[in-house]
């Protein structure tokens, strides 16, 4: 299992001095900083309008910072042109009119792959989540978690050295999102890769996470980090345990003073 | 409970196709009846009766003339069809394009196409003329519609195509236009009725006789000799005509979206 020395891997992606001015004048990031090393599990937490899905995009290159750089290990291959990054937006954003599969086939496709060779990377993102057998429904024959599936198969097909995620699961019911969040745990294991996590929930974050960066808001920047040091796999008995409860309580108080020090109660 | 919620629903499907019958016979009785008790003579009003007999015994005329209206409609439509579609993907490829051809498009579709057809022919071949009339009135809203349709992709879709690095044309094929689809089929749909329009006002304005001529130079025909039952079987055949054109698209429309989009799925609940 990799945990152990996920959090000691080699920097994968820094985000130095970043900050983001919206042309009507909103400071979205002002001086932010974060490094993210290879295996790890970032959860990025914060009050809504902290920046959090805006850093997201920048590091997907979505969006261009106004000031700072990202910068990428050498051993990371140019992010657009070879498909590095995976991303989960909040909702599905499935294509209506393309079945399960073809959906998830779109980012090979977009690359140039050929249909035959997509084809068995496609059946394999789809046995990952599950979904083998829906791979000719529709989406909107989908209920909301097995679209949010899909979405991440499609993340997933491509094999991404950095997977984004902005608020995957904040508009699905606790059942599915427990569950997602024990099926995402085991892909990230199997997979070996490296995960950025937006939510605005701390018992997500602390569940997921081998890292919690808090942020704050007005403008958007790093207010404290905590490492969740608790061992994988993390399973049911880890969502009930006093360590749990533990690094809640702790994350929820590093929340707090993140939204005072902004002025808001 | 869910028994009776679809005996309601059977019954009123029943009655939403019931009813109009029974107002179209009852019209009918009456029309019938009051120019045979009122003794109307069939050139100021045939009655129905008359209408039907002059249909079937004008048969031969009416069809071969229904049918040049409609393969003109069809041509119209087709080249409606490709220019809206056509434009409308040139003009969202190239902004300089839409701001140097937009204007006319509008100036087209806003001048009455009555006082364009004259002109027309003028300057071009009857059956020509013709064909241009039908495709200025139909390809408008088609342009429209496209041009709507390819603007109303999903934000986070199109990320995620620059995410993957897809080039402008895979953008337009593998997104904008399944986008577009619903619109465009709403654009044909309005299209299809008024390529119709387009040719029955161009020939109407054309008014040349000779086997080549559609249906409504035949109205205007007959109008002249003061042959009314003519007249009014071939406004029934043109009415026919407009009401299958509009089916048969509604069709297409439904078997193209029936699998993924809102407008084709009310009937699944």
């Amino acid at each position: 299992m990799p945990p152990a020395t996920a959090f000691h891997g080699a920097p994968l992606a820094a985000l130095r001095g970043v900050g983001k001015a919206f042309p009507n004048g909103v400071h979205a990031l002002a001086g932010l900083d974060l490094e993210v090393r290879a295996g790890e599990f970032v959860a990025l937490l914060g009050p809504s309008g902290c920046g959090k899905s805006t850093a997201l995009r920048i590091v997907a290159g979505l969006s261009e910072p106004t000031e700072g750089v990202v910068e990428w290990a050498q051993t990371v291959t140019p992010v657009q042109s070879e498909n590095r990054i995976g991303f989960v937006f909040q909702e599905p954003t499935l294509m209506p009119w393309a079945s399960v599969f073809d959906n998830v086939a779109l980012p090979l496709k977009l690359k140039g792959m050929r249909a035959g060779k997509a084809a068995h990377r496609v059946e394999a993102a789809l046995d990952r989540v599950g979904l083998r057998t829906f791979s000719r429904a529709y989406p909107r024959e989908l209920s909301g978690g097995m679209r949010m599936r899909v979405s991440i198969a499609r993340a997933l097909v491509t094999e991404p050295q950095l997977l984004l995620m902005d608020e995957p699961f904040a508009a699905l019911d606790e059942i599915t999102r427990f569950k997602l969040n024990d099926d995402l745990l085991r892909m990230w294991q199997a997979l070996r890769t490296t995960v950025i996590f937006v939510t605005h929930s701390v018992f997500e974050s602390v569940y997921l996470s081998s890292r919690v960066v808090v942020m704050a808001a007005r403008p958007g920047r790093v207010f404290a980090e905590l490492a969740i040091d608790a061992p994988y796999p993390r399973d049911q008995g880890f969502r009930t345990s006093p360590e749990y409860a533990a690094f809640c309580r702790r994350t929820s108080e590093a929340l707090s003073r993140a939204m005072a020090a902004r002025g808001e109660p | 409970m869910k028994a009776r919620v679809s005996a309601d629903e059977r019954r009123y499907r029943a009655l939403r196709i019931a009813l109009p019958i029974v107002v179209l016979a009852l019209g009918l009785a009456v029309w019938e009846l009051v120019v045979r008790i009122e003794d109307i003579p069939p050139y100021v009003l045939p009655a129905p009766g008359n209408i039907l007999r002059t249909l079937i015994s004008d048969w031969d005329l009416l069809s071969r003339a229904l049918l040049v209206t409609l393969i003109t409609t069809f041509e119209g439509f087709l080249l409606a069809a490709a220019g809206g579609v056509g434009l409308a993907v040139l003009f969202n490829q190239s902004r300089l394009v839409e701001y140097s051809l937009y204007p006319y498009a509008v100036i087209l579709q806003v001048t009455p196409i009555v006082a364009i057809a004259p002109l027309l022919l003028i300057y071009l071949p009857q059956h020509a003329a013709v064909l241009v009339c039908a495709w200025i009135v139909a390809f408008f809203p088609v342009l429209a519609n496209t041009t709507l349709g390819l603007n109303s992709v999903d934000r986070n879709l199109a990320d995620l195509f620059s995410l993957y690095g897809a080039s402008r044309g895979q953008v337009l094929w593998h997104l904008k236009l399944p986008s577009a689809l619903p619109y465009i089929l709403g654009g044909l749909r309005i299209a299809g009725g008024l390529s119709l329009i387009g040719a029955v006002v161009a020939e109407i304005a054309a008014g040349s006789a000779g086997a080549g001529s559609g249906l409504a130079y035949r109205i205007a025909e007959s109008g002249y000799r003061l042959n009314i039952p003519r007249m009014f079987a071939a406004l029934l055949l043109l009415s026919l005509a407009g009401i299958v054109i509009f089916y048969v698209l509604s069709l297409v429309n439904y078997l193209a979206l029936r699998r993924w989009h809102e407008s084709a799925l009310a009937a699944e609940r």
